[in-house]
């Protein structure tokens, strides 16, 4: 069924390039396809974690087999992921492009069917060639998409940069994946037969260290971060959406079923690159995201930051693992797999919101925002259960995945050595600050976007009915997984059982969450928010009963500021994150320095990896390329003399 | 049962927030207003009228009743008088952080609401504070739970009732931790001065001072209410002996009777700290904050690598 | 009611002091004023007489009720006392200027307990297990005093700051230990006296030169100059 799906991914595609179709008829055709793709992605996603389903035939070419499909758990998992965000995006989009013409509307639509279909490929890739095939389409469909709607000198720069990141990513996974297949580069590189086989093991460290690099370039690990802040915000929003929701994830799928189900873990020293990693991707970005002006881009920064998150669930698995504790290792587990679920709901309904706004005002400027409640108040009640989730406030799912995951630190075994006994209390006091200042950062983009007084003039209006329905059903998705984070955990026990055999934590009631025995821990979120709800209610009662009275509207008090007051003496975005930027300045180097052109204070930043890394870089990679220039002479005897030097080495190695 | 431990907790909170008062009042040489001005005020608050902003949302309105509600419904959780309650396997400590949180954020939201360049001062900083902060009560929070095996807030207070918790060194490092978050969180001095009527070094009262009547009154209950969950958290965790083990009638009394002779002496002590000290400069704040926080992470050392 | 008596078990509180032992250093390298300073040094001293009278209860030997009667009086009482005394002579005002800022020094505060802790272990070898933990703790104590009188620039703090390494090294012997023999603690004792009394000669000269207690002028004193 998945199979099916994928198929109609190109034929959707190709419909777009029919001539002389009215624009409204091709936008509905193609996304309405899109739409039942993901669902029927999401469907089958969802029945192969319930029921473990059987490998899908082969294509073969030739007697050869090329093309090998299978449906396992892992891959049912990230399929009801993708199906959730693409769904909701292809249903957003049919509302956003509403005003685009036919060659816009191409632009969009021949590639958005192409990079769902290479996400699902990639999922149901069972050697390695398909996933290598997939992987590249989706590299290439996603940076013809982030020039989709602006072709700016910015926009141009970051697909060049998404492209190039993308490639060398692409690059080490195909060193990796040589390495695996070292044997038999064209019969045996399905995973079934990869599994089976034992590496050496100093080739085993050498996949995993190219594979931690591929899969970190697409996942926006640091240090090689640096396309995601310009990719995300220059794409349109719902492919933001399904880039950083739904694309990001990809990555985690590879280094689960590569480094993890293909090369068991053993030994401690991978887990601990993963933890170091993923704490360092994930301070870096939550510390950007609360010092940036443009509201993409700090939700960008902030996928950085979950995805960071991720990491560090999956490499304190790893560490449990190998110190002998499957159960808790399966706990750590989930509570990433969870948090990656929740983070394609929020974040997706995060990016989908985004877009609406910038739909309606023209600019995603939180400097030019404000007052959007009054103007779109679905949509602003919409992105409040969006905030509240990514905030990881109870009783929604953000808070549920959290607590899994403190849970996981907090109920860690003692660890063989003390070096790693100093390590957890660290990683865990890193998580605390990391999940604080992530809520700094959204509270700041919703209130300074959607709350006070408008910072500029613009017209805004509500979101149209299609993205309303789109953001209403990720909205709800964040509810429902917030009042029964048991199911989601049922389904992903079945991935447990997949990847850490034999081992899988406790029978979970869908509403509530027990991970080792209720003495020790347990989170029921439906009687949180019954009680909250019936408190809040009994309050309202009594109070209006006895002190009820009409209420008046004023001029606001403000101190008595009153005459003098404009919009203009909120908080800018420089101003509600000047703390932190005084804080952090050690490591980040900003500053605030004003504007003379629009006459505010904006925070000046410089990505310290790319300063200090990517540009020596390239100035060593230019400077190499000026000396290779001097072998170019323009005689034609020298280069004669090349060809006959090489003659000669390569007669001297035959020989 | 349950509701007579909420029921306890709302009265007695505006009683002891007096007895601050009066205490802080006697101590720097100035006419104490008596145990029942905070009766008297409140009741002064209910009556009044309640205005709102013109351009205000449901936010602003609606931000007192929740507040509130979640004030309540945290005082629900928190072992006052008995250990065993009802709701105790709904949550535990990180949930009963992450409900204060709820409040706070929604706190902020309300005074981002209403356009102000001093709600939204109040703001900013009450986030920069709070970010700096509830790392620090988490991590407090967690070397209770690391040594009662459990994160259930009644599982730690039975485990702390029975021996020697709070002489683990880890604990002296939680204890400290926790008292700064109680000085940070409710807005006492050193933090910020809860009397002061100078916009411009406030944090917490900036982001009430558009409210007026009955939800004036419900914000000061709900604050008055936080800073009693605070004393009594810190009671509960380390000094509970007298918290009942069941719903016995002679039990509830004695525990009762203990709650009201710990916080009278607990008074005192937080007075003399507000009297002593002088309110920091703002950006002075975070580091205070950071030093708690690096007392938690010492005390999560101390417990990890010591086996303590 | 629990049985009060079982909860006080000496070795849990001798724990439970150098805890605090190790907060107050914590403190004193987060501290800014130089009040502030000399007051947390005066409970420094004050928590060391008291261990010091666990461990005489715990063992039993006379002569450390003795060494904590003198590190009350010395440590808790007179050399605060005399720095008090220094200070308001010196007139020496303002905050202490610190060379690094608070949060950088707090961090590595951090990474040198952890140091301490990872040593304390394979250093506390033939010592009875109970007080390993409190072996890591002095050298925590010791090595954060060691951290602030780097850090600061103010000729008092450094002061301080050598007499909290000597409160912890102090700690470390009595209660690591379990005591050592008196005329050691007598002799430490008498050094740290007279070390005292010759940096306090120091500081006024210092200060007749420069007119500042601030220790960069000291760079002034070289050959080339």
């Amino acid at each position: 069924m998945a199979l099916g799906a994928v198929a109609l991914g190109p034929l959707a595609s190709l419909g777009s390039l029919l001539p002389r179709l009215h624009p409204s008829w091709l936008r509905y055709t193609s996304l309405m396809t899109s739409t039942l793709m993901s669902l029927l992605w999401l469907l089958s996603g969802a029945l192969g974690l319930i029921l473990v389903a059987a490998p899908a035939p082969n294509l073969a070419v030739g007697g050869i087999p090329l093309w090998q499909f299978r449906l396992d758990p892992l891959s049912a998992f990230f399929l009801v992921v993708l199906g959730v965000v693409g769904t909701a995006s292809s249903l957003h989009a049919v509302g956003y492009f509403r005003q685009l013409g036919r060659t816009g509307l191409r632009r969009v639509l021949i590639p958005l069917p192409l990079f769902l279909s290479a996400m699902a490929l990639l999922l149901l890739a069972d050697n390695a060639y398909t996933f290598l095939v997939a992987w590249e389409g989706m590299a290439l469909s996603s940076s013809y998409l982030i020039l989709a709607q602006t072709q700016t000198i910015q926009a141009r720069h970051a697909a060049y940069l998404y492209l190039l990141v993308a490639h060398l990513g692409a690059l080490c996974l195909l060193a990796a994946f040589a390495l695996l297949c070292h044997g038999n580069p064209l019969a045996g590189n399905d995973f079934s037969a990869l599994t089976h086989e034992v590496l050496a093991p100093g080739l085993a460290q050498a996949v995993l260290l190219l594979t931690l690099l591929g899969f970190g370039a697409k996942l926006g690990m640091a240090p090689l971060h640096v396309w995601l802040p310009e990719a995300h915000p220059a794409a349109p929003s719902p492919v933001s959406a399904l880039m950083s929701a739904a694309m990001l994830p990809m990555a985690l799928y590879g280094l689960l079923r590569i480094d993890w189900q293909i090369l068991p873990p053993e030994g401690v020293s991978w887990g601990l690159v993963w933890l170091a990693l993923g704490l360092l991707t994930a301070g870096f970005g939550v510390l950007f995201s609360t010092l940036q002006r443009d509201l993409k881009r700090l939700l960008a920064y902030s996928s950085m930051e979950n995805m960071g998150l991720i990491l560090v669930a999956l490499g304190l698995a790893r560490l449990f693992v190998a110190e002998g504790s499957p159960t808790l290792a399966a706990l750590a587990l989930s509570a990433g797999l969870f948090q990656t679920l929740n983070h394609a709901l929020f974040k997706g309904l995060l990016f989908l919101g985004s877009g609406s706004v910038f739909h309606s005002t023209g600019t995603v400027d939180m400097g030019r925002l404000g007052a959007l409640i009054r103007s779109m108040p679905q949509t602003t009640l919409l992105m409040l259960i969006g905030c509240l989730a990514i905030a990881g406030l109870p009783p929604l799912n953000g808070f549920a995945s959290e607590w899994m995951l403190l849970q996981a630190f907090l109920l860690a075994p003692q660890m063989a050595s003390g070096t790693l006994q100093a390590i957890l209390p660290l990683t865990a006091a890193g998580v605390v600050l990391v999940l604080a200042l992530a809520s700094f950062a959204i509270i700041k983009a919703f209130g300074l976007s959607f709350l006070g007084q408008p910072r500029s003039i613009y017209t805004a209006h509500e979101a149209g009915l299609w993205e309303r329905f789109a953001m209403a059903f990720l909205a709800l998705g964040c509810i429902f997984l917030g009042l029964f984070p048991g199911l989601a955990i049922h389904a992903i026990s079945a991935v447990n059982v997949l990847l850490l055999p034999g081992n899988s934590l406790g029978i979970q009631q869908p509403w509530r969450l027990t991970p080792i025995s209720p003495e020790r821990a347990s989170y029921v979120p439906g009687w949180f928010l019954i009680g909250i709800a019936v408190a809040i209610l009994l309050t309202f009662l009594l109070v209006w009963w006895r002190f009820g009275r009409p209420l008046r509207r004023v001029p606001v008090w403000s101190c008595g500021f009153r005459g003098a007051r404009t919009a203009r003496m909120q908080d800018s975005p420089a101003g509600f994150s000047q703390s932190l930027l005084r804080i952090f300045q050690p490591i980040h180097h900003g500053r605030i320095q004003p504007d003379t052109a629009s006459k505010e204070l904006r925070v000046e930043l410089a990505d310290p990896f790319w300063v200090g890394l990517y540009e020596p870089l390239q100035r060593l990679a230019l400077a190499l390329s000026r000396q290779a220039l001097r072998l170019q002479h323009g005689k034609i005897s020298s280069y004669l003399l090349y060809a006959f030097l090489t003659l000669v080495v390569l007669l001297v190695l035959v020989r | 049962m349950q509701t007579l431990q909420v029921l306890v907790a709302l009265a007695i909170a505006p009683l002891f927030s007096a007895w601050l008062q009066m205490l802080r009042a006697l101590l720097q040489n100035r006419r104490p207003a008596g145990l029942g001005q905070g009766y008297r005020d409140l009741r002064r608050l209910f009556h009044k009228e309640a205005f709102l902003p013109e351009d205000s949302s449901w936010l602003f309105r609606f931000s007192p009743y929740i507040l509130f509600g979640t004030k309540v419904m945290a005082s629900t959780l928190v072992p006052i008088l008995a250990v065993d309650l009802p709701l105790a396997p709904a949550a535990d400590v990180i949930a009963l952080v992450g409900l204060l949180a709820v409040a706070r954020i929604f706190q902020v939201l309300a005074a981002m609401d209403t356009g102000t360049p001093f709600a939204s001062l109040g703001a900013h900083r009450e986030m920069l504070v709070s970010a700096l902060a509830e790392p620090a009560l988490l991590s407090a929070f967690f070397i209770a739970s690391l040594l009662a095996g459990s994160t259930s807030l009644s599982t730690i207070v039975l485990h702390a009732q029975e021996g020697l918790f709070s002489l683990h060194p880890s604990m002296v490092f939680a204890a400290a931790a926790f008292f700064l978050v109680l000085l940070v969180e409710n807005s006492r001095i050193p933090v910020d001065n809860p009397a002061t009527h100078l916009e411009l070094t406030m944090i917490h009262e900036a982001m009430l001072l558009e409210y007026s009547g009955r939800h004036l009154a419900l914000l000061e209950w709900g604050a008055q209410l936080k800073l009693l969950l605070y004393v009594t958290i810190g009671i509960a965790l380390f000094f509970p002996w007298g918290i009942a083990d069941q719903f016995a009638p002679m039990a509830i009394l004695l525990a009762g009777l203990a709650l009201l002779i710990k916080l009278f002496l607990a008074a005192p002590i937080l007075a003399l700290v507000e009297t002593l000290l002088a309110k920091k400069r703002l950006f002075r704040v975070p580091e205070f904050a950071a030093t708690a926080f690096l007392f938690g992470v010492i005390g999560l050392l101390t417990h990890f690598m010591l086996g303590s | 009611m629990r049985p009060f008596l079982d909860l006080f078990s000496l070795l849990s509180i001798l724990k439970f002091l150098a805890a605090w032992m190790l907060l107050l250093s914590f403190a004193l390298l987060a501290q800014r004023r130089l009040l502030s300073l000399i007051h947390l040094l005066a409970w420094q001293g004050i928590t060391l007489a008291l261990s010091t009278a666990m461990v005489a209860v715990l063992t039993g030997d006379r002569l450390l009720w003795v060494s904590a009667t003198l590190t009350l009086s010395l440590k808790g009482l007179l050399i605060p006392f005399l720095l008090h005394r220094l200070l308001r002579r010196l007139q020496v005002r303002g905050d202490v200027e610190m060379s690094l800022n608070v949060a950088s020094v707090q961090l590595l505060g951090i990474v040198l307990v952890i140091f301490a802790f990872a040593l304390a272990a394979p250093l506390a070898g033939s010592l009875p297990a109970a007080t390993h933990g409190m072996l890591g703790i002095a050298l925590a104590a010791f090595l954060l005093a060691f951290l602030m009188m780097i850090t600061r620039r103010k000729a008092i703090s450094e002061v301080v700051g050598f007499l909290a390494m000597d409160n912890a090294l102090f700690f470390g012997a009595t209660s690591a230990t379990l005591g050592m023999p008196l005329i050691v603690e007598l002799g430490i004792a008498l050094d740290a006296l007279i070390a005292f009394l010759i940096l306090g000669v120091f500081f006024f000269h210092i200060r007749e030169s420069f007119e500042s207690l601030d220790l960069h002028w000291l760079e002034h004193l070289r050959e080339n100059q």
